[in-house]
């Protein structure tokens, strides 16, 4: 580990812009240490390395427990301790790591499952004195932090604009917090509920605990000035720390007008009179500054692109997640009968059988000492999760002149990526539209003689009926999805739809029902591809793709090769 | 620290009005609440166990029995003397094993005494009264066949080490989720009686308040429930009411008809849509008041009796609230 591996892992990004980003990240972990109850945790976005280690340092006085995204359910929330239960032969059970309060520290947590994160979510929100610090250490655009978690953390630290050598040591000043601490609760809060709900809806901050989250680290940070009061510093160090990073839309330049100037509230219980005293307020406009001051370029982008990701399971390359009995990661053993394919936990079943012995020799008298009594219902079987096989459902054009051609080069395609699918588990269908409407011409399959023999015969010449072809690809999809595989779309065409779902030639309405269909698919996540194989790229299509979320390919005069290559890579192998 | 009072929550109209009806009847069925992050929705599920009216149970008795003569034999009630205790609202943590759903041996008699005695699990807890399910849609495959088989006969079996219990298991069931994070089986989103959806209020005075509230009662406690909890009294008592009211709503032939043919020209599967309708129509009318089930009561109940039981379209972009709020007018002029 030496400095050098950070320019390594940041190639040339520039440090985030602000004041003194390294002093406002110290920052951070000090306010996490006044008030972790309110704060929830932090989300450090960084890659290993000294800059991160230097924070972990800083943050070491805190005890933090370490989990990590396999864990399993008994070390998360205790279960039976079964040798001191054999050897006390009373129940023990031994604690879980959210029984306790006090700091968590989730390493890797752009890979936690959701289910974990949501019952992290789900302590964080219920038991007192629990916080969550948690490492994300996502390199690629769409990776990131689960929502439940991201949604609940109140602070964010993005690391990877710091150079080891000007980033000093952070030592948090442990007697000032203690002083903080005891202040906390005098903070009175002014206008800083609503004007921080205000910067919030118009950062486009869904989420109603953001402000939440960001009053506290204003409370906090009033605390750690020493004054009894929120004022605006506090509120641009929230913004800064708690909102920039929920943005979805940063508004240009001067807000709207008839924005009125924030009036103190009227009824505030706990306000105290000075807080009406308040210098008049910087408007709004400065805090939302604040938060774009904030945000190192690029970021934002980076962030949203792994929520969309998060949103739409299995859009990178690899299919999504299932069970399996034979194959993947393991998961806990469940009960279960061995045979059809499963395989016996030997170690499971026999921690699941030992607590009952006593009871059972009672019950079985005539048994041998000291042999095992096992009963089928202690049989454990392992599980594993596994990526889906992937479907690739190439919907292609076989109207019109140029018809023949594009056909031989798809069906040559098709044979290609089958020839080569085995060992990426894909499958391929095939959807042609011609004439009045589309149809399914090879279901899913992975057999390349059957493929071959159903792609000898299909004609071509016509009209186009784009929107029928949707329709099928569509259905065809969801179905796949039904059987636990992950669909992909790959649309092969030169031109706009003219025959709507009816069969009747009209345009307008064909071209209707496609942008409609295009819609339904990216909704359903479905990720997709269009491949333009006209001589001059057409805006139509373009805007047609943008509608189904696809990424759009031109390829005039592509031939097989090409093809596949170039699917085989916008699929991310 | 007790939770947010259900009065306290602001907006969210349509999922409170949900909540009190199921508490009126609990027939209904029970809620999806689907929605946004940090929407209030497990706030307001939590909330909804101050106002439900408490039910009489025999003491001992780890299914809530109402009378000695139901409580099972398996076990073993000691004290049978019936006490009044706050409807059970059960959580089922994702990640649970099925022995604490279904319930299993009792690992401590087997171990100290080495007798074969049956501890309850999460269903038995449940009986009579709700089961809470946080982020349904992620629950496992398995633990949701259970539930589905559970709730469909009203009774838990369990056959092990031969042992044979069977106990009664009806509950209410109440999800929440994030639609985002994947879907909820048909099977399972038929089982619920209603369904909302909730989003986060684009108004920013709303929003305020919200904030407002909720900091309130995380600063100030004491104040803040002893300002809010005579408000969830109140609606306890309606709830109260309304239950014995009940019984009285006229419900004529003709709503009994615009019940039917909105389902018909819904296309809504099965009977299942038509009677959540009528009831929940009818604890509507119950809660407002009401001698006569009216064509209003059946308006406002239909989105939230229906939206999950249409046939999905994928040509439809608008929704399923916005399909049923057409086919409404069509139907009910």
């Amino acid at each position: 580990m030496t400095p050098f591996d950070e320019s390594a892992t940041s190639p040339g990004r520039p440090p985030p812009p602000g004041a003194d980003p390294w002093a406002q990240a110290g920052l951070a972990l000090t306010l996490l240490a006044i008030d972790p109850r309110g704060l929830r945790g932090l989300w450090l976005r960084a890659r290993t390395g000294p800059v991160r280690d230097r924070v972990m340092a800083a943050l070491a006085p805190l005890a933090l427990r370490k989990l990590h995204p396999g864990i399993s359910d008994e070390a998360l929330s205790g279960g039976m301790d079964l040798s001191a239960t054999l050897a006390t032969g009373a129940m023990q059970r031994h604690a879980g790591l959210l029984d306790n309060a006090g700091p968590l520290c989730l390493s890797m947590a752009e890979r936690c499952p959701p289910g974990l994160a949501v019952r992290l979510g789900q302590a964080l929100d219920t038991r007192d004195g629990l916080s969550l610090i948690a490492l994300d250490e996502a390199a690629e655009e769409g990776e990131g932090l689960p929502q439940a978690l991201s949604d609940r953390l109140g602070l964010f630290l993005a690391l990877d604009g710091f150079t080891w050598s000007e980033t000093p040591d952070i030592t948090l000043p442990h007697a000032a917090i203690a002083t903080a601490q005891a202040r906390l609760g005098q903070v009175a809060n002014g206008a800083a509920l609503a004007r921080l709900t205000r910067v919030a809806a118009e950062l486009g901050i869904a989420s109603l605990r953001a402000p939440l989250l960001a009053l506290a680290c204003a409370r906090a940070h009033a605390a750690w000035r020493g004054v009894d009061a929120v004022e605006e510093p506090d509120l641009q160090i929230a913004v800064a720390l708690t909102l920039a990073h929920r943005a979805t839309r940063l508004p240009e330049e001067a807000p709207p007008p008839e924005e009125a100037p924030p009036e103190p509230p009227p009824d505030q219980n706990d306000s105290d009179p000075d807080s009406d005293q308040t210098p008049p307020d910087i408007p709004d406009e400065m805090l939302v500054d604040a938060a774009r001051a904030a945000l190192p370029p690029g970021l934002l982008a980076q962030l949203q692109a792994a929520r969309m990701a998060r949103a739409a399971q299995g859009q990178s390359g690899a299919g999504a997640k299932r069970k399996s009995l034979r194959r993947g990661r393991p998961m806990p053993s469940r009960a279960g009968k061995p045979g059809a394919g499963a395989r016996v936990d030997v170690i499971a079943t026999l921690r699941q059988a030992a607590p009952w012995q006593r009871m059972r020799r009672q019950m079985m008298p005539g048994r041998a000492e000291g042999r095992l009594l096992l009963m089928p219902a202690d049989i454990r079987i392992r599980r594993y999760q596994d990526q889906t096989d992937r479907v690739l459902i190439f919907v292609v054009d076989a109207s019109g002149s140029s018809a023949l051609a594009r056909l031989a080069e798809a069906k040559g395609a098709v044979e290609l990526m089958l020839a080569e699918a085995y060992s990426k588990r894909d499958h391929v269908a095939l959807v042609t539209f011609r004439g009045t409407q589309a149809e399914l011409s090879l279901p899913p399959t992975r057999s390349l003689v059957q493929a071959k023999r159903r792609l000898a015969g299909l004609p071509g010449g016509g009209a186009t009926p784009l929107a029928s072809a949707l329709q099928v690809a569509l259905a065809a999809a969801e179905q796949a999805r039904g059987h636990g595989m992950a669909p992909t779309l790959a649309l092969l065409t030169d031109g706009r739809g003219n025959i709507a779902l009816d069969g009747q030639a009209d345009r307008a309405q064909a071209g209707e029902e496609a942008a409609q269909l295009a819609r339904a698919i990216a909704q359903r996540a479905i990720p997709a591809l269009v491949v333009d194989t006209s001589l001059r790229p057409k805006p139509a299509l373009r805007m047609l793709s943008d509608q189904m979320g696809a990424t759009m390919i031109a390829l005039p005069r592509a031939d097989a090769r090409t093809l596949s290559r170039t699917l085989g890579a916008a699929l991310g192998g | 620290m007790t939770p947010f009072p259900f009065a306290a929550i602001v907006g969210q109209d349509e999922m409170k009005t949900a909540m009190v009806l199921t508490a009126i009847d609990p027939k209904i069925g029970g809620v999806l609440v689907f929605g946004d992050r940090g929407t209030g929705k497990s706030t307001a599920v939590r909330a909804l166990a101050a106002l439900l009216p408490p039910i009489e149970a025999v003491a001992g008795c780890p299914c809530n029995s109402a009378q000695p003569e139901e409580c099972p034999d398996w076990a073993d009630v000691t004290d049978k003397s019936l006490v009044t205790r706050p409807t059970p609202v059960v959580d089922l943590p994702l990640g649970v094993t099925e022995d604490r759903v279904t319930g299993a041996l009792d690992i401590e008699r087997a171990l100290t005494r080495g007798e074969k005695a049956f501890e309850a699990g999460l269903l038995a807890r449940a009986n009579r009264g709700y089961l809470y399910i946080d982020e349904v849609n992620l629950l496992e495959d398995h633990i949701v066949d259970l539930l589905l088989d559970v709730a469909q006969s009203g009774e838990n079996v369990v056959e092990r080490e031969g042992l044979s219990i069977r106990h009664p298991a009806r509950f209410v069931l109440v999800g929440s989720g994030n639609p985002e994070e994947g879907e909820l089986r048909p099977q399972l989103l038929d089982r619920f009686g209603l369904s909302v959806e909730v989003t986060s209020p684009d108004d920013i005075d709303t929003r305020v308040e919200v904030i407002r509230r909720r900091d309130a009662y995380e600063t100030d406690h004491a104040a803040f429930m002893a300002e809010w909890g005579p408000q969830d009294a109140a609606l306890r008592d309606r709830i109260l009411t309304a239950r014995a009211a009940l019984a009285q709503v006229r419900t004529s032939n003709v709503a009994l008809h615009d019940c039917a043919s909105v389902c018909l020209a819904l296309g809504s599967d099965g009977l299942r849509g038509e009677l959540t309708l009528l009831r929940t129509a009818r604890a509507l009318a119950a809660y407002e008041g009401a001698s006569e089930l009216t064509r209003d009561h059946i308006r406002s109940a239909a989105p939230m009796a229906l939206r999950h039981r249409l046939r999905r379209d994928p040509l439809d972009e608008a929704g399923s609230s916005a399909r049923v709020a057409r086919q409404l007018a069509e139907v009910l002029p």
